[in-house]
């Protein structure tokens, strides 16, 4: 056992500068498609038709991205004659429920939050990102943020998936076994539209279909920081972002 | 043993195969076998199916591997039970067309090898509506019990959009049987427990302490991704076949993108086939190591899981500096792959996966003389070689059990067939023998991707393009968690006319309940993080 202790001693603080402070490692996100301003016509009708989750609009002067639906799959970027302009960022989780009430609420949450996670059809790698976020790289609990196995105890519950038809139940009664107040944070573009599966037969198209959602996260899937940076935005201690991503203003012209 | 071994041993293979059909079965079937030797399709009628499959499977020790059922537009239905043995046996496709007229198939669950049928079968009872004729339980299975009686969504005029009535509000489950002598009780757990599991259920039925036996009950998350992939360009439906198991996305990705390679003729250029190779061992890497982390942290064992996570979340990183996307998304493509990688880059892959093969090596090392920890895994879930060949089981499962069958050898796919690895097997079956042949197969695919990055050939990394024509093609590629089977039929425009894929996780979860029988309650998370499988990639 003392080996052991050694061991954990001599890798030391692994911890990742966020929130406190950008965190700029290779790798931590894969960054994302943004609104771009397209120099020909024709290119934003191009990248309309390659998107397979009609996440992409033409809009004045280019294209602007709904990431909820977005699912990473690269065909704007790759192969393509103008490729979507690419932002490398992970602060992506954007306010979906009802501002006011939810600032009535911080008081009581922010310091200690229990999380209880629900799998309602998620493929595994939204699940993986959210296990991700209780390594030592990310490591939830210098936040003051737990996971916690039943969902009496649970301020937020963290929801990944397009919600397939034998979950609808499940998750129904785990948010109705949360005591109020209480926030839902929904995770990945499934959870958010539907992804590439809903709405069908066999999956609702989104958490938002069957339970209020307070905080949603697009990406395919989250990278954990992602995710944390959803629950510090559930609790106001990190400011949202949007959910689209319109097209920039034209630069100025220099004269 | 190079490429051209295995053709010629194919080649032999089949023709002795052919030869003991022919001894077997006289002129009785129409047999025939391809140029390659590697697939033998044998027509089969209504009264010998079961006869031929017995002498498959008991006589000739062939491994089941995948059920096809096909709806045909002429009103009539294809069944294609697809075989395998080894490397020296050709892929055994038994065909047998039944006209609509039919409701019943004999079924094939009271062969010795019963087991490894028995799924499949009722799958498709629940989603085509067909019944088996002899299956002792088949009714609610993959849909469970508020789903409307007689709408089955796999039948051509059932539509992927349509919503239904539920059957009633608050379905409740009540398996088959449940132990009633006195102070026994059964303990549900699932679907929605512990800190970060899949959607599950299982049922123990339980004396206190011990747990006399398991009765899972999965499909919570299925998806209908058979079904949304009809109608779809085979450009798009990759998307699904990545999609619908998130921590395989590669292997059952790049499975997909082979079968849309054979239907068109079309071969990926070497620089794709070799960047395949290495995409797919570091896949298998992480999940691997994904898998070690989740059987340290079964037995609280928190400094090895932390360290096992980090080398995860290493592997998670160097996968997106290198294809964009932390789980390979996007990175498999028809025709090739989708990113290159620059000298710089191929450099920092393999010196990287060195890095980290020699950091799983030192936490076996520290693991072996862990005793507390060896005691909680030894002897423990386990599984014996003939459940493992009854049950048809396949993957890091079976090989701990002591059967030796990796895709990467039988069907060389990829560039496998010029890679040098023994196929890992240990004898024991229990969660340690699991555990070894995790460490054992994470040090083969960082070994592997070091082989791919020194000789990396030159070129292109996709084909010019993969026209579109009609055809079918069954392929197997070994993901992450064991073989997966995927067939493919394409209309002459390209649309996906029938998508079929047998994860290793719906074989194996199959499985599971042998090893979760007679055991302490404590050591549940134990048998299920040893098992490591993926409730996305079985429930689709």
């Amino acid at each position: 056992m003392a080996n052991w202790v050694l061991k954990g001693l001599r890798t030391g603080v692994k911890s990742s500068a966020y929130p406190g402070r950008p965190d700029s490692a290779l790798g931590v996100s894969p960054g994302r498609p943004t609104g771009t301003r397209l120099k020909s016509a024709t290119a934003g009708d191009e990248l309309v038709a390659r998107c397979p989750t009609r996440a992409i609009a033409r809009e004045d002067g280019g294209v602007r991205i709904d990431q909820g639906r977005c699912v990473h799959c690269f065909r704007c970027r790759r192969d393509v004659g103008e490729a979507v302009a690419w932002e490398p960022s992970y602060e992506w989780a954007a306010e979906t429920g009802e501002a006011a009430a939810m600032r009535k609420l911080v008081g009581i949450f922010s310091r200690s939050l229990h999380v209880r996670f629900v799998d309602a059809g998620a493929c595994g790698a939204c699940m993986s990102e959210a296990r991700q976020i209780n390594n030592p790289y990310y490591n939830l609990h210098r936040l003051g943020i737990f996971i916690t196995p039943t969902p009496r105890s649970a301020d937020i519950l963290l929801v990944a998936g397009p919600v397939s038809d034998a979950m609808r139940l499940p998750l129904r009664k785990t948010y109705a076994a949360m005591p109020t107040p209480k926030r839902v944070v929904a995770i990945g573009a499934c959870a958010a539209s539907g992804g590439i599966f809903g709405p069908s037969f066999a999956a609702l198209g989104g958490v938002a279909e069957i339970i209020p959602v307070d905080v949603t996260v697009p990406g395919c899937p989250p990278p954990p920081l992602a995710i944390l940076h959803g629950l510090l935005v559930a609790v106001e201690r990190k400011p949202p972002a949007a959910l689209i991503s319109a097209v920039p203003a034209p630069a100025t012209e220099p004269a | 043993m190079t490429m051209l071994d295995y053709i010629d041993d194919g080649a032999a293979g089949s023709r002795s195969f052919l030869q003991l059909l022919r001894n077997r079965w006289g002129g009785e079937i129409v047999a025939s076998c391809d140029e390659a030797g590697r697939v033998c399709r044998i027509e089969s009628g209504f009264y010998q199916l079961l006869d031929i499959a017995q002498w498959l499977t008991a006589d000739l020790d062939f491994a089941f591997a995948t059920l096809v059922v096909e709806e045909e537009p002429s009103a009539s239905w294809l069944f294609v039970y697809a075989f395998y043995k080894d490397a020296r046996s050709p892929l055994v496709h038994v065909e047998l067309k039944l006209d609509s007229g039919t409701s019943s198939v004999p079924s094939l669950v009271g062969l010795p090898q019963g087991p490894s049928f028995d799924w499949h079968e009722r799958e498709v009872e629940d989603l085509f509506g067909l019944r088996f004729k002899g299956h002792p339980r088949l009714g609610e299975f993959i849909l469970h019990e508020d789903w409307p009686e007689g709408i089955n969504p796999m039948r051509n005029d059932f539509d992927a959009k349509q919503r239904f009535e539920h059957r009633v509000q608050e379905a409740k489950w009540e398996p088959p049987t449940i132990v009633t002598a006195p102070g026994t009780f059964a303990m549900p757990i699932g679907p929605v427990f512990a800190d970060f599991a899949e959607s599950a259920h299982f049922l123990l039925e339980s004396v206190g302490e011990d747990v006399i036996r398991t009765i899972p009950r999965f499909f919570y998350k299925y998806r209908g991704v058979e079904k949304l992939a009809q109608g779809l360009g085979a450009d798009r439906a990759l998307l699904l076949a990545e999609r619908f198991s998130g921590i395989a996305a590669f292997a059952h990705g790049l499975a997909f993108c082979q079968a849309a390679e054979a239907i068109s003729g079309v071969a990926p250029p070497p620089r794709a086939i070799a960047l395949r190779t290495a995409f797919a061992e570091l896949e298998r890497l992480r999940s691997h190591t994904a898998a070690i982390t989740g059987v340290c942290n079964s037995t609280a064992l928190a400094v090895a899981a932390a360290q096992a996570a980090l080398i995860e979340e290493s592997l998670l990183r160097l996968s997106c500096e290198i294809t964009g996307h932390r789980y390979l998304f996007g990175a498999a493509v028809l025709g090739g792959v989708a990113c290159d990688l620059s000298a710089a880059l191929s450099q920092h892959l393999g010196e990287t996966v060195a890095e980290v093969a020699q950091r799983l090596r030192d936490l076996l090392r520290m693991l072996r003389y862990s005793s507390s920890f060896l005691d909680r895994l030894e002897e423990v879930g386990s599984v014996t070689l003939e459940q493992v060949r009854s049950y048809g089981l396949v993957g890091p499962i079976a090989r701990a059990s002591g059967v030796a069958r990796d895709i990467r050898k039988l069907f060389p796919y990829a560039a496998y067939g010029s890679v040098d690895f023994a196929i890992p097997v240990e004898l024991e079956g229990d969660g340690y023998a699991r555990l070894r042949i995790l460490f054992a197969e994470a040090e083969q695919s960082a070994a592997i991707i070091r082989s791919m990055m020194l000789a990396l050939p030159d070129g292109p990394i996709r084909a010019a393009a993969v026209p579109p024509r009609p055809g079918t093609a069954l392929t197997a590629v070994e993901a992450p968690l064991g073989a997966s089977f995927q067939w493919l039929r394409l209309d002459e425009n390209g649309k996906v006319l029938r998508y079929r894929v047998t994860p290793p996780s719906f074989t194996n979860w199959h499985g599971f309940h042998l090893a979760a029988e007679n055991f302490a309650f404590q050591d549940f998370p134990i048998i299920l993080a040893t098992f490591g499988l993926s409730n996305a990639e079985c429930d689709r």
